[in-house]
């Protein structure tokens, strides 16, 4: 997207924003208005940066962490086929059982802290990414596998060498879908049970009936959400030309 | 390299409950080209696939053997229609595939000397996306040579390239790979005269061999005798196929 298309829609949004306000007239501590929101963005700015560090901290080590994981199973997958008929089915069943329901029993487990948000995230991305990177190595080309086998390759050198490296594209996509979800399962967590991060802001400000801040929470929330997909897609986009050769 | 052998397959393969082909008995001269043409579907490709020892998809009885009775495993080269270069690595990592495939160094002077008998030195750092179709098909020939197998099986490596550079192409192959065991499936009859030594015709009623001018491989494609033969052997798998 080009810059001028950004601020475009930015000021389109905003002046959507401000005219809803006017024309329902409704209360400021119902729906503040934008300028309301930027004063109360920046007089809180040093409350909201402290509590963007700790969700922007518990994304990123639940985003490198799932992904490692998701990573690490889709290599299992790929050169188990026990590990295929035994760990298949049973990710399959995990993902009938609701992320979101399980962040109680996870605040319960790992505590207050970014823990259990970090492990919310993980388990938020964990099947996305294992899923794309599995089906990225299963993709190779049977040609290119087959003359791996007649060149001598054994397994691993099969998977290092060729299908990892052809799997990279279906990785990008894994990780960008991850970006997407992995802010998700961080704030759930913070909502569930938290003393910091932008969805406790937000549960506080609401409670104080502090609309403003929890609007300038939800807006950070976003702009911390579009910095990582828009990283993540830089990361995936080199991913995808390396694996088609620049 | 060692000496190569002569190949023998023999036998029946069934896939999807009926004979793909029976009582095979194909010999692949040793040293030499034999070509295999033949409609589709009547397993000329899943006799190269036995060869290799890779996955057919279905039942073989019989036996694959070589005249020197050692295994073949380890032994045979292969070159596809698709180039399956990987299109991450440049000229000289694709050419040197083999040994990064077994974990082995690479021989990286031999590698640029067999780069440059293919002709493309000036394209060696290139990756296969900057390449013609022809100068990839070179490539896959350098990086088949790399193994210096002394069994070479080529299925239709030349079909997708146009007419030129496709006769370019079979003189180089016929060249560089001279004096080895070297099974050719193809489609094309023109192709299998000018650079079979012995031509098979594979149908579902069995193999058969077919006559080849007297004049050594690679042959040239305006003399009499030549095109005599390969019109002769278009009428033929013109005729099996109605």
């Amino acid at each position: 997207m080009r810059r001028l298309d950004l601020l475009l829609a930015l000021g389109v949004g905003l002046a959507i924003w401000q005219a809803l306000v006017w024309i329902t007239g409704a209360p400021h501590y119902i729906l503040p208005s934008p300028w309301r929101v930027a004063q109360a963005a920046w007089s809180s700015r040093e409350i909201i940066a402290e509590n963007a560090w700790v969700t922007a901290l518990e994304v990123a080590l639940g985003l490198v962490l799932g992904t490692v994981l998701g990573l690490v199973t889709a290599v299992q997958l790929m050169m188990s086929k026990t590990a295929e008929r035994v760990m298949l089915p049973i990710l399959v069943f995990t993902q009938a059982v609701p992320v979101f329901a399980l962040a109680p029993i996870l605040t319960l487990w790992f505590g207050y802290g970014i823990a259990s948000k970090i492990v919310m995230a993980i388990l938020i991305i964990y099947f996305p990414v294992t899923a794309a990177v599995f089906d990225g190595l299963r993709a190779t080309p049977a040609g290119v596998v087959d003359l791996g086998r007649v060149m001598g390759a054994g397994k691993w050198r099969e998977l290092w060498v060729l299908r990892l490296p052809h799997a990279l594209p279906s990785m990008g996509t894994g990780l960008r879908l991850a970006a997407v979800y992995a802010p998700i399962g961080a704030v759930i967590g913070e909502w569930v049970g938290a003393s910091k991060g932008l969805g406790y802001l937000m549960l506080l400000a609401n409670g104080r009936a502090k609309i403003d801040l929890m609007f300038a929470a939800l807006i950070t929330l976003a702009v911390l959400t579009v910095l990582l997909h828009w990283a993540v897609g830089i990361f995936a986009r080199r991913l995808e030309a390396f694996a088609r050769g620049g | 390299m060692t000496a190569p052998p002569a190949i023998e397959v023999r036998g029946t393969l069934r896939m999807d409950g009926r004979d793909l082909f029976r009582d095979l008995d194909l010999r692949i001269a040793p040293g030499e080209w034999t070509c295999l043409l033949g409609p589709s579907g009547v397993g000329k490709s899943t006799i190269l696939r036995l060869i290799l020892g890779l996955e057919t998809g279905g039942t073989f009885d019989g036996s694959v053997t070589a005249s020197d009775g050692q295994a073949l495993e380890g032994r045979c080269g292969y070159m596809a229609q698709e180039d399956l270069l990987l299109p991450w690595r440049d000229v000289r990592g694709n050419v040197g595939l083999g040994a990064s495939l077994r974990g082995v160094p690479v021989d990286a002077a031999k590698v640029d000397a067999l780069i440059a008998r293919v002709g493309l030195s000036e394209h060696a750092d290139k990756t296969p996306r900057a390449l013609s179709g022809g100068m990839r098909q070179r490539v896959a020939l350098a990086r088949t040579l790399m193994e210096d197998r002394p069994v070479v099986l080529l299925d239709e490596p030349f079909s997708a390239l146009d007419a030129r550079t496709r006769a370019d192409m079979q003189e180089l192959a016929a060249d560089v790979l001279k004096g080895r065991t070297v099974l050719l499936v193809t489609h094309d009859p023109a192709e299998a005269i000018r650079l079979g030594h012995h031509v098979h015709v594979l149908t579902q009623a069995g193999l058969s061999g077919w006559p080849v001018p007297e004049a050594d491989p690679v042959r040239d494609v305006q003399a009499a005798e030549t095109q005599r033969a390969q019109a002769d052997l278009l009428a033929h798998l013109r005729a099996i196929a109605t």
